[in-house]
């Protein structure tokens, strides 16, 4: 319908080589590009948000090591990703345009009420995860899981969990399946949403809240100077250099992850579905993927094409149950 | 003494003929996003984080530093001479500062913007060299009753900006409130207000709200009543401050400097409320009130230097935490982390180099900005001279290009026609406007903070004076009212004298 990124594109594109030639330059180099005149990474939040920082990420790394030539980059902002979602739906057929996104985007075509879901769209490759944490503050009465576990079910109204989603993101929709795992109706769930993990941190320092359930990537300083304490983590194994158990180890039956990856436009031909996944897999399997995983503090979780398409049913109906329940849809 | 010493090693590190290209390149770029309306520092250093690859870091966060800056002070030039302000903390701004402009007094006003950003750039940065550490753990003690309560001071501080009919005052209020409701509620994801449209999903801009109202309201306006009408020239007047205008600019600096740091370096601040509070403060203490609303020069000088001392506050917490309070913040942090640097409370003794770099860059940035600014000021106010048609559409074009280049969406660009209409019935109905913008400002923070507030407490009320500094404030409120009520029972009394014995 309109030209519009690419125009904006071009602005802050000059705006960009009016700061640094050399960087409108870096791109050019040509290598195989699997016979793609351009590729295109849209992102579905802000600059600076989680997918972003993931997509331009795994951009830079295919530019750098030359498995594609230019890639460009743009950010599609509105309702958690909903917007991106339906334009991405909107370019059905669209053989050279990508999408980084993860659960919070799922959590949001619900609540948003959109019918562009993420398992109507072609899969591509699931590249991260994260365990979610369980976190208190250092004063917390609350020593280990169990103990909080108690006072939650005592009285779940009483126990005040903050988390850095608004409803059907991934620190909201945790604590709630948490909450059915220990027999607590997530309706009870005195969840208060912080606009994420930096507005979350300060009520934790400050003791304004019994517990905190977030991603543990924004909170290494305050874990390591034993200002904040991890109870719990989700996944399915520990979380390396956090002295913490799984849930499971406490005998609570879930396993909870988050994750980021790569979606097409629906309506592309295998063929090409094939294409686009070769050069996300050349890219996992470089070197500098690995670097940038370790840089960021994130966990591969690779998994590609109808894997990862099995995958996102099972989420969007995990995410769709889970949101019913609490009646929000 | 340890941290002058280390100051003086930053500033050391920091000039040096590659860090001072970067420091320029960084303040020319934030002045020229500051100026676009549309594209904020967040954007532009987001999009430039690339660099810190190939850059060293002192000299990428010195460009930052710059950016962000300069973003403060381009911001102001736009909401001065165009009454299209280009970030929600120029919004303000523009209220007195295009009044000013019509009155040929566009180079006071950038002037007095300037500097009143200059020294509470610098008292800020100070501030921050000093006590950064103790100001972040002081921080975290407030929590979402004490920022309510602060909320509480500023609505009722509204009150004080209604106009001369109180009706129109509390329309314009109680418009703004319910553009702010708009939006998916962040506490239970409900949808309000938004008409089955996911793009108002996140809530409407309040830049795009202020720019419709103030410029393309304007421009209609124009358009539609002054078309035949002769055009007025305006007078150029002096092209420098005189003497009057600093003696009137100089306590509101300080003044705004004093509401701004405290409300960037606290994790939930903002730069808006300080810059409304500052406005207000000023209109009541002005030794010029009728000036108010005609372009008077404190109301410019007070919020500019709040929203440059709030910019650098919102450092204290990401140097001395790892806590980003917005989001040019949030990216610089990205930056550090980046590098490998691991921001947080031991970032002053493990990194200290850098961070004293950082400061002393802030300093010469800021510098920089002074320089390049004042002398700007007569050459812009200029533009005004502009003939009347090719200025509005000038305006026209800018404001539909901000709106436009935010998410390239033509919903924007109805938003802001529609919104447009709403500001032209306003004029040609006196709704004042201040009372609008406060509401879109204030009505979603205090509905968020009573609400999560009760959350905390479990849904009793006493919550609401759990934390001292809350009970500190609401005894001012409470002071305050006394206060009114007797010199309002005392005036009442006087009234009836002067009048028994008339």
């Amino acid at each position: 319908m309109s030209p519009g990124p690419r125009r904006r594109t071009l602005l802050l594109a000059s705006l960009g080589a009016l700061a640094l030639p050399s960087l409108a330059a870096c791109g050019v180099t040509r290598g195989d590009d699997a016979g793609s005149t351009r590729l295109r990474m849209m992102i579905p939040n802000s600059p600076g948000g989680g997918y972003d920082l993931t997509g331009r990420a795994a951009v830079r790394v295919m530019e750098d090591t030359e498995i594609t030539s230019r890639f460009e980059v743009f950010n599609v902002i509105g309702a958690g990703g909903t917007v991106a979602m339906a334009r991405l739906a909107n370019e059905r057929g669209n053989e050279d345009l990508m999408m980084a996104m993860g659960l919070g985007v799922v959590g949001a075509t619900f609540t948003n009420k959109s019918q562009a879901r993420v398992s109507g769209m072609t899969p591509l490759a699931r590249l991260i995860q994260e365990s979610e944490g369980v976190i208190v503050p250092a004063d917390s009465p609350h020593k280990d899981i169990k103990s909080l576990i108690d006072a939650w079910k005592k009285d779940p109204r009483a126990v005040s969990i903050g988390g850095g989603s608004s409803p059907g993101g991934p620190d909201h929709l945790f604590p709630m399946e948490f909450a059915k795992a220990v027999d607590i109706d997530p309706r009870e769930v005195n969840y208060i949403t912080y606009d994420g993990g930096g507005d979350l941190l300060p009520a934790l320092l400050g003791s304004k809240i019994q517990a905190g359930m977030s991603g543990l990537g924004e909170y290494a300083e305050q874990i390591k100077k034993g200002q904040v304490k991890v109870l719990a983590t989700s996944g399915e194994e520990r979380v390396p250099g956090i002295d913490a158990p799984t849930l499971k180890e406490s005998d609570v039956d879930l396993t909870f992850i988050n994750w980021r990856g790569i979606l097409a436009p629906p309506g592309i031909p295998t063929a090409r579905r094939d294409q686009l996944i070769g050069l996300l897999q050349q890219m996992h399997d470089s070197p500098e993927w690995q670097e940038a995983l370790k840089l960021n503090n994130w966990t591969d979780a690779w998994m590609t094409g109808n894997e990862f398409g099995d995958f996102l049913t099972t989420q969007d109906e995990r995410v769709e149950t889970t949101l019913k329940e609490l009646g929000l849809l | 003494m340890d941290n002058l010493n280390n100051l003086m090693d930053g500033f050391g590190a920091a000039i040096t003929p590659t860090n001072l290209l970067f420091a320029c390149v960084g303040v020319l770029l934030g002045t020229a996003v500051g100026v676009l309306p549309g594209i904020g520092p967040a954007m532009t250093v987001a999009l430039l984080l690339p660099i810190t690859y190939n850059v060293e870091p002192a000299s990428a966060f010195i460009m930052f530093a710059g950016i962000y800056y300069g973003g403060m002070y381009g911001g102001s030039t736009t909401s001065i001479l165009l009454n299209t302000p280009g970030e929600s903390s120029s919004v303000i701004t523009a209220i007195e500062g295009n009044k000013m402009a019509k009155a040929g007094r566009a180079a006071q006003a950038l002037a007095t913007a300037a500097f009143g950003s200059f020294i509470a750039g610098a008292i800020g940065t100070t501030l921050l060299t000093f006590f950064a550490p103790w100001i972040a753990v002081q921080a975290v003690k407030l929590g979402d009753p004490s920022y309510l309560a602060i909320m509480v001071l500023a609505l009722i501080a509204v009150t004080a900006v209604l106009g001369s009919s109180k009706l129109r005052g509390f329309i314009g209020l109680f418009l703004g409130l319910a553009i702010g409701i708009v939006g998916i509620d962040s506490l239970t994801g409900q949808s309000r207000m938004i008409f089955g449209i996911p793009l108002l999903g996140d809530g409407i801009d309040i830049v795009v709200v202020a720019v419709a109202i103030f410029a393309i309201g304007e421009a209609l306006w124009v358009a539609a009543f002054l078309r035949r009408r002769p055009q007025e020239i305006i007078p150029v007047g002096r092209p420098w401050m005189g003497k009057d205008d600093f003696k009137r600019s100089w306590k509101p600096w300080l003044r705004g400097t004093a509401f701004g740091f405290p409300f960037g370096a606290v994790p939930a601040g903002g730069a808006e409320l300080p810059t409304f509070l500052s406005y207000v403060t000023e209109r009541k203490l002005s030794k010029h009130p009728e000036e108010f609303g005609h372009g008077a020069i404190e109301g410019v000088a007070g919020p500019e230097a709040a929203n440059n001392a709030s910019a650098a506050g919102t450092l204290v917490p990401m140097l001395a935490l790892g806590l980003p309070t917005n989001a040019t913040a949030a990216i610089m942090l990205a930056a550090m982390m980046g590098y490998g640097i691991q921001p947080g409370p031991a970032l002053f003794e493990s990194e200290s180099t850098l961070v004293w770099t950082l400061i002393a860059s802030l300093f010469i940035g800021n510098f920089l900005l002074l320089v390049l600014n004042l002398p700007l000021a007569p050459l812009w106010a200029k533009l005004l001279q502009t003939p009347r048609p090719y200025l509005y559409a000038g305006i026209l074009f800018f404001a539909s290009l901000g709106a436009l280049a935010v998410n390239l969406q033509w919903f924007d660009l109805a938003l802001l026609l529609f919104f447009g209409l709403v500001g032209l019935g306003m004029r040609r109905f006196g709704v004042p406007v201040l009372p609008l913008i406060i509401g879109v400002i204030l009505g979603p923070l205090v509905e968020e903070r009573l609400r999560k507030t009760l959350l905390l407490s479990s849904g009793d009320w006493s919550g609401l004076v759990s934390e001292p500094t809350a009970i500190i404030v609401y005894a001012i409120i409470a002071l305050g009212a006394i206060g009114m009520a007797v010199t309002g029972a005392v005036r009442g009394r006087k009234d009836t004298t002067t009048e028994v014995s008339a």
